[in-house]
């Protein structure tokens, strides 16, 4: 292989994670700061300038933290589950076209860093993967609150990824591919050619961040936490850097879930109208509306996340699968007509 | 490269399935299962069929193996393992038996069809495209007669669990 292009796929992955956990810090600040908005206080605001310096604070409580294992644990899994919850958080995030194909020293660089022909399927796998994470931290605490939020973050995970998917198997149907950098380059030009404005993907698309809201166990759907009744759910028993492997890994999973409904349905990362520019402004443009539509979907999350009360376990089972699903084959079938009988749909 | 990758799925996939039959925790078991099929799908990966090996990966580990996880830590609340149970004769004689025909039509294949015997992969081999394709033209009955069972089985779970509970 050449030995270029392994420093080019390096460099894109040390940059995409870096960014990621930076933006994991950054949200975390974010929520606090919103949340105490909405909730007419202030939230943390003495750490540097507007309290932007608190996650950094917080990460420097979280390792001095004595690591605590129960002694009832079952600790090769009980050590191993936060790993697993961040690892697939960040291994989705592989897929995620986050900005056009750049010229870097007259060499063609994708800022991909895997283009594949099954791409979305990579991402839906890998998050598929992360809810291991929650039931063995729940089974291997041997604390009652624990096994409870592991048994309900699996029954979860099944009911909403099955909506979920196939709100995407609709979009897959109209895009005719399964790559990410072809569903975005699809998307080019207006913003009407975004696959939200397309009329029925709208409804794919509300299907989808409903069902990506339950997937990443955020309000209205953090039963697996359930902090009322649960203590804190699957991680009560944790403690330090492990309590916060899974928060970060429930923040990097939000960011993943946002891209993916960014690209598939809000055009990834094109502008949605047309510039007079071209060359590294024109890039950095594409980069930033990327970004900038990444943010709008974190803010969003933080928004419901403080509006809305939590579900109660037999409503969820009952949107999921009396809700949703019916819902999703109903949008399935609708796109399959719309794609055969070829109405308004621009392949 | 590929043989080195190859080596150690092997590896990983004989010792998480030796794993998953001689662990006496269940849960252990079923982890092991799930960690042997990612490393099954990663053979498939290495074979030029990714796309089968994303299926494998976001069907069978992701979803099937939750599942089975969630039923075995449902049913095995309690704290102690269970006692080790002796096979009985049935077993002792249907398991050997169905091991052997497995290993003979195993061994068949690999004895008729050498590498050097195998036509190339075809244009497009192992895409999504391409096996869709196969699947409503050259397979169409087969993978219709795959759904009808599914649906057996699907309505059969639910008429033992609906027995039970009346």
């Amino acid at each position: 292989m050449d030995p270029v292009a392994i420093l080019i796929a390096f460099l894109k992955i040390f940059l995409v994670f870096n960014v990621l956990m930076g933006a994991v810090a950054f949200m975390t600040w974010v929520e606090r700061r919103v949340s105490g908005i909405i909730q007419y206080r202030l939230g943390p605001n003495r750490v540097g300038p507007w309290g932007l310096l608190q996650p950094i604070a917080d990460g420097i409580k979280f390792i001095q933290k004595k690591d605590i294992v129960p002694d009832d644990a079952y600790v090769p899994f009980y050590l191993m589950a936060p790993a697993l919850a961040v690892v697939p958080a960040l291994f989705a995030f592989v897929v995620i076209p986050f900005g056009p194909e750049v010229v870097l020293f007259g060499r063609k660089v994708p800022l991909v860093i895997l283009d594949m022909d099954g791409g979305l399927l990579w991402g839906f796998a890998a998050t598929a993967l992360g809810v291991y994470a929650l039931v063995l931290a729940g089974w291997a605490s041997r604390s009652k609150f624990s096994l409870m939020g592991g048994l309900r973050s699996s029954a979860q995970m099944i009911s909403y990824e099955l909506p979920l998917v196939l709100s995407i198997v609709a979009v897959v149907l109209m895009a005719g591919t399964l790559r990410p950098t072809e569903i975005v380059a699809q998307q080019a030009g207006w913003f009407w050619n975004w696959n939200v404005c397309k009329g029925i993907p709208f409804l794919g698309f509300l299907l989808f961040t409903i069902a990506g809201y339950a997937e990443t166990n955020r309000v209205p759907f953090d039963l697996p936490e359930a902090e009322g009744e649960l203590v804190a759910g699957y991680h009560t028993e944790y403690s330090g850097m492990r309590f916060a492997a899974f928060f970060m890994a429930e923040y990097v999973n939000m960011m993943t879930s946002s891209a993916l409904g960014v690209t598939l349905f809000l055009g990834g990362w094109q502008l949605g109208f047309p510039v007079a520019l071209e060359g590294w402004p024109l890039w950095a443009l594409q980069i930033g509306a990327f970004v900038a539509k990444v943010a709008f979907f974190q803010f969003l999350f933080v928004w419901v996340r403080w509006t809305l009360p939590r579900f109660r376990y037999d409503q969820l089972m009952n949107l999921g699968w009396k809700g949703l699903l019916p819902v999703s084959l109903v949008n399935l079938a609708a796109t399959a007509l719309l794609v055969t009988f070829d109405f308004n749909v621009t392949r | 490269m590929d043989a080195f990758a190859f080596y150690v799925l092997a590896l990983l996939t004989v010792a998480s399935a030796l794993v998953v039959v001689t662990h006496r925790n269940p849960v252990v078991s079923a982890v092991a299962l799930a960690f042997n099929l990612v490393s099954i799908a990663g053979f498939y990966v290495l074979l030029g069929a990714q796309f089968i090996g994303l299926l494998q990966v976001l069907v069978y580990a992701g979803a099937i193996m939750v599942l089975i996880l969630f039923v075995i830590m449902l049913l095995n609340l309690a704290e102690e393992l269970p006692p080790v149970k002796v096979a009985g004769t049935f077993q002792r004689v249907l398991a050997p038996a169905a091991t052997l025909t497995f290993a003979v039509v195993l061994g068949r294949a690999l004895w008729r069809d050498t590498p050097a015997t195998l036509p190339p992969a075809s244009e497009g081999f192992g895409t999504a495209a391409v096996l869709g394709r196969e699947l409503f033209t050259r397979y169409y009955y087969p993978f219709e007669v795959i759904s009808l069972l599914l649906v057996v089985a699907m309505v059969g779970a639910v008429l033992l669990a609906k027995r039970k509970l009346t």
